[in-house]
């Protein structure tokens, strides 16, 4: 049913013909293809790790290829670096656009390609490109004010109009709703619907799918490296679109009950209970809660809002409206110790960069959130110190030469136990863990999952993110389905089959399961 | 204990600590080896006087060093050391020389002074975490506010005027001598004393206390610090503030050698001294790594690279060169060892 989509009337703008990269030995993208018609609106989706940056950055100079062909306007092309792709007609708008705020519109539109006259600065002939540039836009404004004096929405299509300039004949746009409201992201539309109009291309990268349907024609899916489908958008239904992200095959989707149950009869009272929880961009309606013994899973897209959540149950982000409550009794974690001390732990999804400190021993990174308890006067207690560590060494299985040795010259899954054990120690009433496994091979990974299943058995009260859907749905006693900010479903164990939480966290409901058995 | 298997340090990680090890050990070696050089080669090296010019002269950048040495650990750098030195060189003589009120007693007024002095220099050193932690501002840009005004401040007190006094009471501490025996020894200097009190109990303070830890929790990785639940901010402040009482010290020890406290020139440069000792005594610039027996170290050969060469005809703006050299040396050495 896809098969009008792989080839376009028209000889393409673009086309990238199987691109392989190679970081260190591992591969990001292996064979992967990406054609973009003139003046089409294609979306490029996949998940953390598909590809779709290094596709970008290939295509835009930021890095270079192993191997494959680039086709841009008929020649084979090959960006030696962003400045490089610009001038070729390879525009980019990323997430955060860096403007300076207390220059005037020109100015920021003009920056880098001053006109000069006479060795001078040629004003005039710069606030008339400024113009005629906000023209093409429809933007009618004071070009000579300072760009703070406009709302946000007019500084982001500053932005943009800045970055697409008058050369464009693709304009790259990485996530860039991610920050807006509504209101901005309906203005984004009306260019990127404009720039068709005008036969420029537009590559569309974002995780939120209502708006792939709203503005593009086309979808390339990337995964693990490769590219797995292209297909128009309007063939193609949004839970085929998770399904592929995913690397599942919905047809076989079937209702896999895992023998798990086992489990249920310890389930205690509720530990944690969030409501209403907001926040930032990123958080707008998050409610659920966490019982003795229970693993509670967190499955979403990427920008559903799962690490946000956690970060804010946590104290790590401020939370701006909502309430939590541990054991029965309200808590306002303002910072990260306040949460500690109320008994919740909190593992990052980035181990690098927010857990190991890594010129630390094994001893000194597991005992990093006890410590206060293992000093007396002030002075760590080395004897006590040992005596944990050695155990937690032992009980987790942490391969390492003892407790002395450098964190960093442990693998992966050995650095991620430590730090599992960090929060162990501290015998917290709720652990939070996001991307358990992420990164670590596959038997850490199955010794870190049992051991997580472990602790829910003793009684601990766990709260799981993960990326993989199907560690979610095996690992966890209830998921919850977070959609943009908003949690949008809750399944048992049992009810928590592929197609109805792919189809949650896709629609942000679960009643279009039928759509799913249909495709 | 069967499950802790012994897993092997990779070739890379082998290279690494080969690395630090060499670079631990060159300090020391460095060290020693100008120690040879000059027993063969300067006259009078093995004299006592000797000893005594290089650890007098060195007692001031070691004790500024050690604060630094701490606030290098956390990540960051304090620029405003020696103005520091400038406003606590300022206010003491104002106490004991009684020019705001009159302390009858002389040994309370010194002590009055010697207390105010420091605690205000820590009082700015705490000055300095609260902007770094209040607002986020870069350590560097946020201490180069009393770097600048500080001085200011100190020539403000004084009026810009020299402030001249011969009091030994007070100058005991940069005059004074401890364990003096009639005829063998004039003493251990008490600058040097403090200096030495001063490196054992920060060493220790680094290695064993929980503070230490803290210390080397939030250079090494500051965000995974504040999520074990480090108090990040409350021990910036302190980190800050010590090294403001420990320039405050300084400053007193620099005043009472001279016998005057000119705001203009207590404390000069300092800041780069007592960076310089750090960086050649092996601590990591960017932070979670630090040694002050290390600082201790590196100020001493910096010293004694200058000794050498003065006493060797070498003219002085020729050692600032290699001065220079050392530090680059160093900073290249640590470059290598993280590589």
């Amino acid at each position: 049913m896809t098969a009008s989509a792989t080839s376009p009337s028209v000889s393409p703008l673009l086309s990238m013909r199987s691109v392989s990269k190679a970081f260190g030995g591992i591969p990001a993208l292996s064979e992967a293809s990406l054609e973009v018609a003139p003046g089409e609106v294609q979306a490029l989706i996949g998940q953390n790790g598909a590809g779709k940056s290094t596709m970008i950055k290939i295509l835009t100079g930021y890095i270079g290829r192993d191997k494959g062909e680039i086709l841009f306007d008929g020649a084979p092309f090959e960006a030696r670096s962003p400045q490089d792709a610009q001038n070729n007609g390879i525009s980019t708008i990323y997430q955060e656009i860096n403007l300076v705020p207390f220059r005037s519109v020109t100015e920021n539109i003009c920056l880098g390609r001053e006109s000069r006259r006479y060795g001078l600065l040629d004003w005039q002939a710069m606030h008339e490109q400024a113009r005629k540039l906000l023209a093409r836009f429809k933007i009618d404004l004071d070009v000579r004010k300072p760009l703070l004096r406009f709302n946000t929405a007019t500084q982001q299509m500053v932005a943009i109009a800045r970055a697409i300039g008058f050369k464009a004949k693709l304009v790259i746009m990485d996530e860039p709703t991610s920050s807006l409201d509504e209101r901005e992201v309906a203005v984004l539309f009306d260019v990127i619907r404009q720039l068709k109009a005008e036969g420029v291309s537009v590559v569309f990268v974002s995780h939120k799918l209502d708006e792939l349907y709203a503005v593009c024609d086309r979808v390339t899916i990337m995964r693990d490296g490769r590219t797995v489908k292209t297909a128009d958008m309007a063939s193609i239904g949004k839970l085929e679109l998770v399904a592929s992200m995913l690397g599942r095959d919905i047809a076989q989707v079937a209702k896999s009950a895992t023998a798990f149950g086992d489990r249920r009869g310890r389930i205690g009272d509720v530990v944690l209970t969030a409501n209403s929880l907001a926040a930032g961009h990123k958080v707008h309606d998050v409610s659920f809660s966490v019982r003795r013994g229970e693993i509670a899973g967190f499955a979403g897209l990427l920008g559903a809002g799962r690490t946000e959540t956690a970060r804010l149950v946590f104290g790590a982000d401020p939370l701006q409206s909502g309430a939590l409550s541990l054991d029965g009794a309200a808590i306002h974690p303002r910072e990260p110790i306040e949460a500690i001390k109320a008994g919740i732990g909190f593992s990052s999804e980035d181990r690098k960069l927010e857990g190991i400190v890594p010129e630390m021993s094994v001893a000194e990174n597991l005992t990093l959130a006890l410590m206060p308890q293992l000093a007396r006067a002030g002075i760590v207690d080395d004897a006590k110190q040992r005596a944990i560590v050695e155990k937690f060494i032992q009980r987790l299985g942490v391969k390492c030469s003892g407790p002395d040795q450098k964190i960093r010259e442990l693998s992966g899954g050995n650095q991620q136990k430590v730090l599992l054990a960090r929060w162990l120690a501290m015998n917290p009433k709720l652990l939070i863990l996001d991307e358990p496994t992420r990164g670590i091979d596959v038997g850490a990974k199955a010794e870190i999952q049992s051991l997580i299943k472990e602790l829910a058995d003793q009684g601990l009260a766990v709260l799981m993110i993960s990326s993989e859907l199907e560690e979610v749905l095996e690992g966890s006693d209830r998921v919850f389905v977070l959609r943009e900010g908003r949690s949008v479903a809750e399944f048992s164990h049992a009810e928590a089959t592929e197609s109805a939480v792919m189809t949650a966290m896709a629609h942000g409901d679960s009643d279009l399961v039928a759509e799913g058995s249909a495709s | 204990m069967s499950q802790v298997q012994t897993q092997g340090p990779t070739a890379a990680t082998r290279r690494i600590d080969a690395l630090a090890a060499v670079m631990r050990y060159s300090t020391l070696g460095a060290l020693v080896a100008l120690l040879i050089f000059n027993v063969l080669f300067t006259r009078h090296f093995l004299a006592m006087q000797t000893l005594d010019v290089n650890l007098t002269q060195v007692a001031a950048i070691v004790i500024v060093g050690v604060g630094m040495t701490l606030v290098i650990a956390t990540g960051g750098i304090d620029l405003s050391v020696g103005s520091l030195m400038a406003i606590s060189g300022a206010i003491a003589p104002i106490i004991f020389l009684n020019k705001v009120f009159n302390i009858g007693e002389i040994h309370l007024a010194v002590a009055v002074a010697m207390i105010v002095a420091v605690l205000l220099a820590g009082a700015f050193g705490w000055f300095n975490g609260w902007l770094i932690t209040r607002f986020r501002i870069q350590p560097i840009i946020a201490t180069l506010v009393l770097f600048i005004a500080g001085r200011g401040i100190a020539q403000v007190m004084t009026n810009g005027n020299l402030q001249p006094f011969k009091l030994d009471a007070f100058q005991w501490i940069g005059l004074g001598r401890l364990f003096a025996i009639t005829d063998v020894y004039r003493g251990l200097p008490i600058q040097v004393a403090i200096m030495i009190v001063l490196v054992v109990v920060a060493a220790w303070v680094l290695k064993r206390s929980l503070f230490g830890r803290q210390i080397l929790a939030i250079g090494g990785n500051e965000r995974a610090a504040r999520l074990s639940g480090v108090p990040v901010a409350q021990v910036k402040r302190w980190v800050y503030c010590i090294s403001g009482l420990c320039a405050g010290v300084a400053g007193l020890v620099v005043i009472a050698i001279n016998s005057s406290s000119d705001a203009n020139q207590v404390g000069l440069g300092m800041e780069l001294d007592a960076i310089a000792a750090v960086a050649v005594g092996g601590t990591l610039l960017s932070g979670g790594r630090a040694t002050i027996t290390g600082t201790l170290i590196g100020a001493l050969i910096i010293q004694l690279v200058r000794y050498t060469m003065l006493a060797n005809g070498v003219p002085d703006d020729v050692a600032k060169l290699a001065k220079a050299a050392l530090i680059v040396a160093a900073v290249w050495l640590q470059g290598q060892g993280r590589a």
